[in-house]
C-alpha cells in the first residue's frame, strides 16, 4: 500500500524507465546489469543445457567471457535468449540481445546488408567426412570410389560433387531427404562415407551405437566460419566483442591460463603479457571497461584453447581435433593482432 | 406411392434370438473373429502382429532399457548388444522438464501454484462439493494475480496510468452493479456512467497530450491523470448513492463497493514487496510453461470465444462485422504465422526501446487464435437451439444478457462439450509450437535434452520423445475423460 501511495505521490517523477536506450551498448549493458546474449536453442558442444539446467558451451563461454570482461569478474551477469536461426537476426536488429553467440556463418550478404558485424572467427567449421575405422582410410584424397550418404538439395551435396571432380575422383552418391535418415542409412552400411558440416558430423557420431569404430576425416572442404555478431553502429561495443575475442586467443598464445592468469597478471615480466593482462598501458580503459578487462575474462573461462578442449575438445564426448582452429603457430587459422 | 412405401418395409424374414447355447464369450469370438476363413485368417495375423509390436515395445522400453546413471556411458553398451530406452537422461533431467530453467532454490513456487490450482479447479470439477460459486469466483478473479505474483516474483512497477485504468473499470462495473440494485435511481446512475467516461477520456488525454510520447500508460502530466483519478472515485460514489437511493436509509449496497475493494487489493497486491526473488520468464519452461500457455489460452478462449460468437449472431452489422472479420482473420492463418508475427512484427510498431515480454506476445497470440475457433464451436451450439427458447425468454421479459445467461447458454453449452473439448485438446497439444520462437515448453525442453554431448546415444532421441508423448496423452485423455463424465452428468434427454 505504502508502494501505491508513493507511486502515485511521486509520480511527477516517474522515470521513463524502458524509453532510456542510447547508442551507447555499453552504457545499456552495464544500467541493465546484464549482457543479453542469443544463443542457440540446442547445439552440442556449442550450447546445451547440462544436468542442472544451466547453459554450457563454446557459444556461452564467449558470452561469458564478455560479461566477465564489463562486469568486473561476474561471468553470471548474462540473460540468455534462445533463438531460432530465422529469429537470430531480427532480435539483433530490434536491440532484444547485445550479442549473437549462436555458430552464425561470416557472409557478405549478412555482414554488408543486414546491418550486422562480425566480430571474427571462434569456429572454422566447414563440411567433413566420417567413415569406419575398419577401413583404414587417413585421408578424404583417398576416397576414389567411395560411396556417400548426403542430403539432397543442400550445399553439403554441390560441395561434395565439385570436391570430388577437382581431385579427379569418383564417388556413388546415396542421396536422402532428412539428415537423420543419412545418418541411420550410414550406420546400416548402406554407405562408405558420410559427409555433413563437420561439427554435426562429430555431434551425429554420438549417435552410432560404437562411435569408436568411426573416424572423421580431416579434410574440410568447404568454409563455415562461424563467429559472435553484433549490431552496426556501435563501434565502441564492435571494438570490446572483438577485443575481448582476440584476447582469448592472445592468451593462449602467450600461455595465460584460467589457473595462471593472477599470478601472471600480479608477476609477468613478459610485455606482451603486461599489456594483455593491464600491468601496463591503458587498453581496457580505451574500449571504456577497466584495465583489468582480460584477467577477469580469462579467469572466468580460460583462454581460447581452455574454451575449446572443455566443451568440444578430444576429452568431451564430441572429441573434435583443433585442425584448422589451432593457433597460427601450431599451423592452423586462429590468429588474432597483437594488444599493443 | 405404393412403390415408396414398399421400399422402407423389410421383405425377408428376422431372424429368431440364437437358442442359449450359441450365447457367451466363446459364441461371441467365434461370430466376431473366426466367422469365415478370412476373418480367421485376419484374426490370427493382425494378433499376431499387435504381440510382435507390444513385445518389442516392452523388450526395448522395460527389458533392455536403462534406468539409473550419471552420463551417456550409462546407456552404451560395452558389448555391443542391443540398448534399449535411455530412461537415464529422462531421470537426470526431469526438473528441467518439469521446471525448466526456474531456480533449483524457487522452485517451491511453482509447487504452490499448481497446489493452489488444484485446491481450487478440483472442488469445481466434482459436482457435490460445496461453495462453487465462492470457488469460481476465487479461480477466475484472484488466482491468475497471486500465480502471476508467486511465478514471477510480483514487486511491479505499476504507473499512474494502470491504477487510475483499474480504478476506471471498477467505476464502470460498480455503475453495472447498481443498475442492477432494484430501485436504483436512473439519474445518478447517468450520473456515474459519465462521470466514469469523463475519467477514461481524461485518462486517455493525459497520455496523448504530452505529443511526441505515444507510450501508453506512461505517466506525463499528473494534473490530468488526478483529476481522472477523482472523476472515477466520484463515480463510484454516484453509484453508491443511487443504489441506495430506492431502497431505506440504512441499507449499505456492498455489492457495489466490491469492484472498488476488489481494485485496492490488486494494486496493493501486485506493487507489494514479498520479498520473493524476482525469476524472469526466459526462465520459465518444461511443463510448467507447457501449462501456463494452455491454462491461458483456455481460460481466455471460451469467454472471448462466446462473446465472438453473440457478436456474430447479433443484429447489429458492425459488431456482426467486426466479430466476423476477427474470427475469419485468426481462423484463416496458421499458428506458427501468428507467432512468428508476435515475434517479428510487434517489434516493428513498437517505439525503439520497448520491449514486449516475449512470452506474453505469445499468450496473446494464442488466446486469440483459440478464441476464434471456440466462437465458431459455440455459434454451432447457439444454432442448434430453436427460436422457441429466444421468443418464449423474450415472452417472459427477460433482458437480451439475461435471456443468453439464463436460457440460451446454459442449453447451447451443454451441446457442444464435445466441441470445446476438442478445442482445449488441440490448444494444448499446439502450445509445442511455442518452440519455434524459442520457448521452451515441455517439448522444446525434452528436444534441447537432445543436444547435451554428456547424454547424446543413440536411443536418447527416441526415448525423450516417448516420454513427452506420454506425458501430453496423459493430459489430453485426461480432459476427455472429465468431458464425458460432464456429458453424461447434463444429459437431459438427447442422449442415443
Amino acid at each position: 500500500m505504502q508502494k501505491l501511495i508513493k507511486t502515485l505521490l511521486g509520480s511527477v517523477v516517474v522515470a521513463l524507465a524502458a524509453s532510456s536506450v542510447s547508442a551507447a551498448t555499453l552504457d545499456d549493458v552495464k544500467n541493465r546489469g546484464a549482457l543479453r546474449c542469443g544463443i542457440n536453442t540446442g547445439l552440442p558442444g556449442f550450447a546445451f543445457q547440462n544436468d542442472r539446467g544451466e547453459w554450457e558451451g563454446m557459444d556461452i563461454d564467449y558470452c561469458k567471457a564478455v560479461a566477465a570482461a564489463i562486469f568486473d569478474g561476474d561471468a553470471g551477469k548474462v540473460e540468455y535468449t534462445p533463438l531460432s536461426a530465422v529469429q537470430r537476426f531480427p532480435a539483433l536488429q530490434n536491440n532484444e540481445i547485445d550479442l549473437l553467440a549462436r555458430n552464425t556463418t561470416w557472409t557478405m550478404n549478412r555482414d554488408t546488408a543486414l546491418g550486422l558485424n562480425f566480430v571474427g572467427v571462434n569456429y572454422y567449421d566447414g563440411q567433413g567426412f566420417m567413415v569406419r575405422k575398419d577401413l583404414n582410410v587417413t585421408s578424404a584424397l583417398q576416397l576414389s570410389g567411395a560411396t556417400v550418404c548426403v542430403q539432397s538439395g543442400t550445399t553439403t551435396e554441390l560441395n561434395l560433387t565439385d570436391y570430388f571432380r577437382a581431385n579427379n575422383m569418383e564417388f556413388n552418391p546415396v542421396v536422402i531427404e532428412a539428415q537423420n535418415d543419412v545418418n541411420s542409412a550410414y550406420e546400416q552400411g548402406r554407405c562408405d562415407v558420410l559427409t555433413t558440416d563437420a561439427s554435426g558430423l562429430y555431434a551425429s557420431r554420438l549417435e552410432l551405437a560404437n562411435p569408436d569404430e568411426h573416424v572423421v576425416l580431416p579434410e574440410i572442404i568447404s568454409k563455415e566460419p562461424l563467429g559472435p555478431v553484433v549490431r552496426q553502429g556501435d563501434e565502441q561495443w564492435f571494438d570490446i566483442v572483438k577485443w575481448v575475442h582476440f584476447g582469448l586467443l592472445n592468451a593462449e598464445e602467450l600461455g595465460v591460463t584460467q589457473d595462471n592468469v593472477e599470478e601472471l597478471a600480479a608477476n609477468s615480466d613478459n610485455p606482451d603479457i603486461r599489456r594483455l593482462l593491464g600491468s601496463d598501458g591503458t587498453f581496457g580503459e580505451d574500449v571504456g571497461l577497466s584495465n583489468e578487462w582480460m584477467v577477469h575474462a580469462i579467469k572466468a573461462v580460460g583462454n581460447y584453447g581452455e574454451i575449446f578442449d572443455r566443451n568440444i575438445g578430444p576429452d568431451t564426448p564430441l572429441k573434435i581435433q583443433r585442425g584448422i582452429n589451432a593457433l597460427w603457430t601450431k599451423g592452423g587459422l586462429q590468429y588474432a593482432p597483437p594488444i599493443r | 406411392m405404393e412403390k415408396q412405401f414398399q421400399a422402407h418395409i423389410a421383405r425377408d424374414e428376422k431372424r429368431p434370438m440364437p437358442p442359449p447355447g450359441e450365447q457367451g464369450l466363446l459364441a461371441a469370438l467365434r461370430k466376431n473373429l473366426f466367422a469365415t476363413w478370412f476373418d480367421s485368417l485376419l484374426t490370427v495375423v493382425l494378433g499376431l502382429g499387435s504381440v510382435w509390436v507390444a513385445w518389442k515395445l516392452i523388450q526395448w522400453g522395460l527389458v533392455t532399457a536403462v534406468f539409473t546413471g550419471e552420463d551417456r556411458q550409462a546407456c552404451l553398451t560395452t558389448d555391443g548388444g542391443p540398448v534399449g530406452a535411455c530412461w537415464a537422461f529422462v531421470n537426470a533431467k526431469i526438473g528441467q522438464f518439469i521446471y525448466g530453467r526456474y531456480p533449483l532454490a524457487e522452485r517451491w513456487r511453482v509447487d504452490l501454484t499448481l497446489l493452489l490450482l488444484a485446491t481450487l479447479a478440483l472442488p469445481l470439477a466434482i459436482p457435490r462439493a460445496p461453495f462453487k460459486r465462492l470457488n469460481a469466483s476465487l479461480l477466475i478473479g484472484v488466482f491468475p494475480f497471486v500465480a502471476l505474483v508467486l511465478l514471477t516474483g510480483g514487486n511491479f512497477d505499476m504507473n499512474v496510468g494502470w491504477i487510475v485504468l483499474l480504478f476506471i473499470a471498477a467505476a464502470f462495473a460498480s455503475a453495472t452493479l447498481a443498475a442492477g440494485t432494484a430501485g436504483a435511481l436512473s439519474g445518478r446512475l447517468k450520473g456515474a456512467y459519465r462521470l466514469a467516461l469523463a475519467a477514461l477520456v481524461l485518462l486517455l488525454a493525459s497520455i496523448i497530450l504530452p505529443g511526441s510520447d505515444i507510450r501508453l500508460p506512461i505517466f506525463e502530466l499528473p494534473l490530468l491523470s488526478l483529476a481522472a483519478l477523482l472523476a472515477a472515485l466520484a463515480s463510484i460514489g454516484l453509484s453508491v448513492v443511487a443504489a441506495r437511493g430506492g431502497l431505506k436509509r440504512s441499507f449499505m449496497p456492498f455489492r457495489v463497493f466490491m469492484p472498488s475493494v476488489f481494485a485496492v487489493a490488486l494494486v496493493a497486491l501486485l506493487t507489494s514487496d514479498f520479498h520473493l526473488m524476482p525469476v524472469s520468464t526466459n526462465l520459465w519452461g518444461g511443463l510448467m510453461l507447457t501449462l501456463v500457455v494452455a491454462l491461458t489460452g483456455i481460460a481466455a478462449s471460451l469467454p472471448l470465444g462466446i462473446l465472438l460468437a453473440l457478436g456474430r449472431r447479433s443484429h447489429m452489422p458492425a459488431v456482426r462485422l467486426l466479430c466476423v472479420i476477427f474470427i475469419e482473420f485468426w481462423r484463416g492463418v496458421p499458428l506458427i504465422t501468428v507467432l512468428f508475427m508476435s515475434t517479428f512484427m510487434i517489434p516493428l510498431f513498437l517505439p525503439v526501446g520497448i520491449t514486449f515480454n516475449q512470452l506474453l506476445r505469445a499468450l496473446i497470440g494464442v488466446a486469440l487464435f483459440s478464441a476464434a475457433y471456440m466462437a465458431e464451436v459455440m455459434r454451432g451450439g447457439l444454432q442448434a437451439i430453436p427460436k422457441g427458447q429466444y421468443e418464449g425468454a423474450m415472452a417472459v421479459g427477460l433482458s437480451y444478457w439475461q435471456m443468453m445467461r439464463l436460457v440460451i447458454m446454459p442449453q447451447a453449452i451443454k451441446l457442444v462439450i464435445p466441441g470445446i473439448v476438442n478445442t482445449f485438446i488441440g490448444l494444448f497439444k499446439d502450445t509445442s509450437l511455442v518452440y519455434i520462437i524459442g520457448l521452451a515448453d515441455l517439448l522444446g525442453t525434452v528436444r534441447r535434452g537432445f543436444s547435451d554431448p554428456n547424454w547424446i546415444t543413440p536411443t536418447t532421441a527416441a526415448t525423450g520423445l516417448l516420454f513427452a508423448a506420454f506425458v501430453y496423452w496423459l493430459f489430453c485423455f485426461g480432459m476427455s475423460r472429465y468431458s464425458i463424465f460432464m456429458e453424461r452428468r447434463l444429459d437431459t434427454g438427447h442422449r442415443r
